[in-house]
C-alpha cells in the first residue's frame, strides 16, 4: 500500500536546506488564505503556537483541547529550561554545535535535515518568547542569563525559575487567545478528538466528542495539525500528566498515518520512587540534583540500617565505581539502566526497596548547608512535601521514570505524515530526537514546529488545494467516523464487567515497565506481547464503565484511551523486538558491551515506521534510511 | 514507614449542571498516608466501581502543582488549609485517624458545577482574551536581548506570572472576586518593558471583562491565604493604580483620535 518513503529533504549544503526549501514553497494570497479552515488538535506549546502564528497569517483556524482551557496542556509541567543557540555566553555555541549535540545525542537516529532546521529557528524562538512577555531569567544588566544543562558543555539553556514550560505555554497561550479575541481562531474546550477523517486521501476533518454534553460531531478542513504529545502514559506510572494520552494520534494511526520508532522512550533517572499500588503518577526531580548528589545502595542486600547508620565501607556508589571520569554524570540512560540492575540485585532502598540514595552529605559538608539550600531549595522542598523526608537529614531516594517519548506519527521534512493535509507537530511526532533527547529541547521543538515551521509548509500544502472543493461534513467518511464513534461509546457502558479502567491501565504499566522498560530482551517482550494481548482481550470483556454517555464521564473518557494504549503498548514491544540493537532510550540486553549499548548501523540506521492494516492483523513495518552527512557517527563511552 | 488512617468524606455530588446536589458520606478506610490528597479520591473511587456506585467526579491533571486542574474546597478551604499548596500536593500524612473531611467545588457564582466536584473555570479565559498578552506577531520579534530588563523587574514579573489560573482566589473570596487572578496577569505584563504599548487598553479590558463575570474586591485578602503559589496581594494595589491611570488615559488617547 505504502511506497517508499519520502523524507522530502531539500537538496543543497545542510545550512541552506531550509532557506531554499522556504524560498521554493508555495504561497498562499492574503485574500485567499480566508478561504481555508485549518484545524488545530492540542493546545501545548506546539499547538497554541501553531495556531496563533496561522490564525495571524489569516486562515481560519479551529482548535480542539480535552482540557477545560487551553493553559493546562503538560508543556506546563517542564521545568529546566528552552535551548536556543544564542552563543550569549561566547562559550562556542552555535547553530551548528546545537545541531551536532542534538544528533549525536538522539544517538543518530534522528534525520539532519530537521535538527538543523530545530537548532536554526531555536534563535527565533527565543526571540519571540521573549517579545510575548515570557519573564526569563536576567543578569544583573537586564540581559538574559543562561545555564548548561544536561551535560552540554556550553550554557545555552533559557529559563523562568524552575517553571519554564509554564512561561513559554502562557506566552503561546496568550498569543492565542488574542487571535481568539480577533476571531480568527475559534477555540473549542472539552472536545476530545477521537476520529480522523481521511476522504478522497486526504485528511480532511476530524470527529470529536465534547467530554461533558457527550455531544459527537463532525469537523471539516482542508488539513489537520496533531499536536497531542507523547505515550509515556502507557506505562501507567510516568511523569507525564494524568490525562496525557495517545488517542489523537492512535486513531490517526488506524486511518492510515504511520507510526515511527515507538521503542524510542525515555527514562529519566531523577524521580521519586513510587510508594504503593495507589501511587498515580510519579515526580521528576530536576536532573541537576546530580551535580551535588552522590548516588549509592548499601553492598549488602539485607541491609536494615538507616543511611547514617551505613558505614563508607559498605556503601556502593555504582556510578562513581564503574563510570570513574563522569561519575553521577552519566547520561539519562546509563544512570538510569545501572540504577535498576543494583534495585533488581536487591540492593535497593526505601520500604519497598525500589530506589537508590542520592545523598547530599558530603556536599553539606563541604559547601555548606547555605550553598546547598541556594541552589536545589525548592527542589528539596517539593521532595519533603511529597516524601515526609528532610534530604538534609536522610538521603533523598530515587528511581528512574517514564519521561517522555521521542517515538510518534511519522512527519516527512514538512511536517506532514503520509496522508495528505495531516501535519504532525510537537512531541506527538517522532522526527528531531532520534533514539534519545537532550534536556531542553522538547519546549524547542514544540515551539520550533508551531511557529517556525508549519506556518510554512501547511501553506504549502494548502496553495494547491485553492480552486478545489473544500471538504465538508456531508461526506459519507464523516458520517461513517461520527457512527463508529458513537458505537464505541455505547460499547465500553454496555461491557458492565467488574474491574475499573484503572484497573486495567495499572496492569498494562506493570507489563510494560517490566519487560518494555529500560532494558529489553527477546523472551521478556515476547512475553510482554502475550501478556498484553490477553489483557486487552479481558479489558474488552471485563471492564466497568459506569454511568451515562451524555455527562461528564471520567471512566468513559479513560476507557477509550486505555484502550488505545493496549494497542500502542504491543506495538510498542514488537518495535523494540524487531530493532535488534541498543540505540538511546533503547537498550537490548543482548546488543551490549559490559552494559555499554551497541549499536547496529549498519542495519537499523533507519526510522522504522509501522503501517495499520485493520484490527487483530500486525502492522507492517516500513523503512526510512537515515544518512548522516555532517555529522558522523562515532560510538557514546562514558567511562 | 507508612501508617494508614480511617477517615469519613462528606462529599458534595451533584449530577449535573441543572440537577439539584447533596452531601454523601463515604467511609475511607485504611488510607495510606503517604498518598496524596487525590490519590486517597482515586482509592475511594475505586472502591465505589467495585460496589457499582458511580465514582465522585473531580478534575487534575499535572499532579505536581503547575497545571492548575486540580480544585476542591477542603473543610472549607480551596485546596486545603496547607499554605502554598494545590490539593494535588497536599498529602494524608497532614491529616489524622479519624478526621472528618468535607469535599465541595471551588464555590463562585462565576464557576457553574459541571459535576460534582468539577466546576467551570472558563470566565477566566475571557478575561484573558481580553487583553491578556503583547501584540506581536511570529517572526515580528526583535532580538531578545536588545532590551535589557532589570532583574528586579524581570523578577516581579515572575512573581506575577508564576499564577496556574485554578481559581483558588475567586473560591476563597467572600465576593466570589476575581482580582488576584487578573492582577497577576495584568501585573505580569504591566511590569515589562515589551508591555508598555498596550499598558493602559490592556488594563480597562481586563478589568472591565473581570467585572462581567466576578464580584466586587473589598480587600479581605482570603485570595492571598488561599493561593497554591502565594501571588501577592501587592498586585491588586498595583492593579487599582493603573485602573484609574487607564480611566484617564484611554480617555485622553480616545479623545486625540
Amino acid at each position: 500500500m505504502i511506497g517508499e518513503l519520502k523524507s522530502n529533504v531539500p537538496a543543497g549544503p545542510m545550512e541552506d536546506k531550509w532557506t531554499n526549501h522556504k524560498f521554493s514553497s508555495k504561497l498562499v494570497n492574503p485574500n485567499n488564505k480566508r478561504k481555508f479552515n485549518v484545524i488545530v488538535v492540542g493546545s501545548g506549546l506546539a499547538g497554541a503556537a501553531a495556531a496563533a502564528s496561522l490564525g495571524e497569517l489569516g486562515y481560519k483556524v479551529q482548535l480542539f483541547t480535552f482540557h477545560d482551557t487551553p493553559r493546562r496542556a503538560h508543556s506546563i509541567a517542564a521545568q529546566g529550561g528552552i535551548n536556543g543557540a544564542k552563543n550569549y555566553k561566547n562559550d562556542g555555541d552555535s547553530v551548528h554545535r546545537l545541531f551536532y549535540d542534538t544528533v549525536k545525542g538522539g544517538d543518530y537516529r534522528a534525520r539532519e535535515a530537521n535538527v538543523h532546521r530545530l537548532a536554526e529557528v531555536s534563535v527565533n524562538i527565543i526571540d519571540q518568547a521573549v517579545a510575548q512577555g515570557v519573564p526569563f531569567a536576567r543578569e544583573y544588566g537586564g540581559r538574559l542569563d543562561n545555564r548548561s544543562f544536561g551535560g552540554t558543555q556550553v550554557s545555552r539553556t533559557f529559563y523562568a525559575r524552575g517553571q519554564t514550560g509554564q512561561q513559554l505555554l502562557l506566552g503561546a497561550y496568550s498569543a492565542l487567545m488574542r487571535q481568539v479575541s480577533l476571531g480568527h481562531v475559534e477555540l473549542n474546550v472539552r472536545s476530545e478528538m477521537l476520529d480522523l477523517v481521511v476522504a478522497d486521501g486526504r485528511a480532511s476533518g476530524v470527529v470529536v466528542r465534547n467530554v461533558v454534553t457527550g455531544q459527537v460531531t463532525a469537523h471539516a478542513g482542508h488539513a489537520v495539525l496533531l499536536a497531542t504529545g507523547g505515550y509515556g502514559n502507557v506505562y501507567y506510572l510516568s511523569t507525564n500528566a494524568k490525562m496525557s494520552n495517545v488517542t489523537a494520534a492512535w486513531r490517526a494511526h488506524r486511518r492510515g498515518a504511520l507510526f515511527a520508532n515507538p521503542c524510542y522512550t525515555q527514562i529519566h533517572p531523577t524521580c521519586i520512587p513510587a510508594s504503593d499500588e495507589f501511587q498515580s503518577k510519579l515526580t521528576l526531580m530536576s536532573e541537576s540534583l546530580r551535580n551535588d548528589g552522590r548516588i549509592w545502595v548499601p553492598t549488602s542486600h539485607d541491609e536494615t540500617r538507616a543511611a547514617d547508620q551505613i558505614p563508607e565501607a559498605e556503601r556502593d556508589y555504582f556510578l562513581e565505581r564503574k563510570y570513574p571520569s563522569f561519575g553521577n554524570l552519566v547520561p539519562r540512560d546509563v544512570a538510569s539502566r545501572n540504577a535498576k540492575t543494583v534495585v533488581d540485585e536487591g540492593r535497593g532502598v526505601g520500604p519497598l526497596k525500589n530506589g537508590v540514595f542520592l545523598d547530599f552529605a558530603e556536599a553539606i559538608a563541604r559547601d555548606g548547608r547555605p550553598a546547598i539550600e541556594d541552589r536545589y531549595d525548592n527542589l528539596l522542598q517539593m521532595y519533603e512535601r511529597i516524601t515526609g523526608d528532610d534530604p538534609f537529614r536522610v538521603p533523598m531516594r530515587i528511581y528512574p521514570a517514564v519521561h517522555y517519548t521521542m517515538g510518534g506519527l511519522w512527519v516527512d521534512y514538512n511536517l506532514m505524515s503520509n496522508v495528505p493535509g495531516l501535519f504532525v507537530l510537537g512531541e506527538a511526532n517522532f522526527s528531531d530526537h532520534g533514539a534519545n533527547r537532550l534536556g531542553a529541547s522538547a519546549l524547542m521543538q514544540g515551539l520550533a514546529d508551531g511557529y517556525f515551521v508549519a506556518p510554512y509548509t501547511v501553506g504549502s500544502y494548502l496553495a494547491d488545494l485553492l480552486g478545489k472543493k473544500a471538504p465538508d461534513t456531508t461526506h459519507p467518511a464523516f458520517t461513517e467516523s461520527i457512527d463508529q464513534v458513537t458505537d464505541q461509546t455505547k460499547q465500553w457502558l454496555s461491557v458492565k464487567g467488574t474491574k475499573s479502567v484503572d484497573h486495567y491501565h495499572r496492569e498494562l504499566g506493570k507489563i510494560m515497565w517490566e519487560h518494555v522498560g529500560m532494558a529489553r530482551n527477546q523472551p521478556g517482550l515476547e512475553k510482554a506481547m502475550s501478556e498484553i494481548s490477553a489483557l486487552h482481550d479481558e479489558f474488552r470483556t471485563n471492564v466497568r464503565v459506569l454511568g451515562s454517555g451524555d455527562t461528564l464521564n471520567q471512566s468513559l473518557e479513560k476507557a477509550g484511551r486505555v484502550d488505545d494504549f493496549f494497542e500502542l503498548g504491543m506495538l510498542l514491544a514488537r518495535d523494540a523486538l524487531e530493532r535488534e540493537e541498543s540505540c538511546g532510550g533503547h537498550f537490548r540486553e543482548e546488543h551490549q558491551d559490559d552494559g555499554e549499548a551497541l549499536r547496529d548501523d549498519e542495519n537499523f540506521a533507519h526510522v522504522a515506521a509501522w503501517e495499520w492494516t485493520g484490527d487483530g492483523k500486525p502492522q507492517v513495518r516500513h523503512k526510512e534510511e537515515l544518512t548522516f552527512d555532517v555529522v558522523h557517527p562515532s560510538t557514546r563511552s562514558y567511562k | 514507614m507508612s501508617k494508614h488512617l480511617n477517615l469519613t468524606l462528606k462529599v458534595w455530588r451533584q449530577d449535573g449542571p441543572d440537577a439539584q446536589g447533596r452531601f454523601e458520606t463515604y467511609e475511607a478506610r485504611g488510607i495510606a498516608d503517604d498518598a496524596s490528597f487525590l490519590e486517597m479520591l482515586d482509592v475511594v473511587n475505586e472502591r465505589l466501581i467495585g460496589e457499582n456506585k458511580e465514582p465522585i467526579t473531580f478534575e487534575s491533571d499535572c499532579r505536581e502543582g503547575i497545571c492548575g486542574t486540580c480544585s476542591l474546597t477542603i473543610n472549607g478551604m480551596p485546596h486545603g488549609k496547607e499554605k502554598g499548596t494545590a490539593t494535588c500536593q497536599l498529602h494524608m500524612r497532614k491529616f489524622s485517624d479519624g478526621d472528618h473531611i468535607t469535599i465541595e467545588p471551588f464555590r463562585a457564582r462565576a464557576f457553574p458545577v459541571i459535576r460534582d466536584l468539577a466546576v467551570d473555570r472558563s470566565a477566566l479565559d475571557r478575561i484573558i482574551e481580553a487583553g491578556g498578552f503583547i501584540s506581536v506577531n511570529t517572526g515580528a520579534a526583535p532580538e531578545a536581548n536588545i532590551t535589557p530588563v532589570p532583574k528586579s523587574v524581570a523578577d516581579a514579573a515572575m512573581d506575577a506570572a508564576a499564577c496556574i489560573g485554578c481559581g483558588a482566589c475567586v473560591a476563597a473570596c467572600p465576593n466570589s472576586a476575581g482580582q488576584l487572578f487578573t492582577a497577576a496577569k495584568v501585573q505580569h505584563l504591566n511590569l515589562l518593558p515589551q508591555g508598555q504599548a498596550e499598558r493602559w487598553k490592556r488594563t480597562e479590558a481586563m478589568v472591565e471583562t473581570m467585572e462581567e463575570y466576578f464580584g466586587s474586591c473589598t480587600n479581605h485578602g482570603e485570595c492571598h491565604d488561599a493561593c497554591p503559589k502565594e501571588i501577592s496581594l501587592d498586585f491588586i494595589a498595583y492593579l487599582n493604580r493603573d485602573y484609574i491611570k487607564a480611566k484617564v488615559k484611554n480617555r485622553k488617547l480616545a479623545s486625540q483620535s
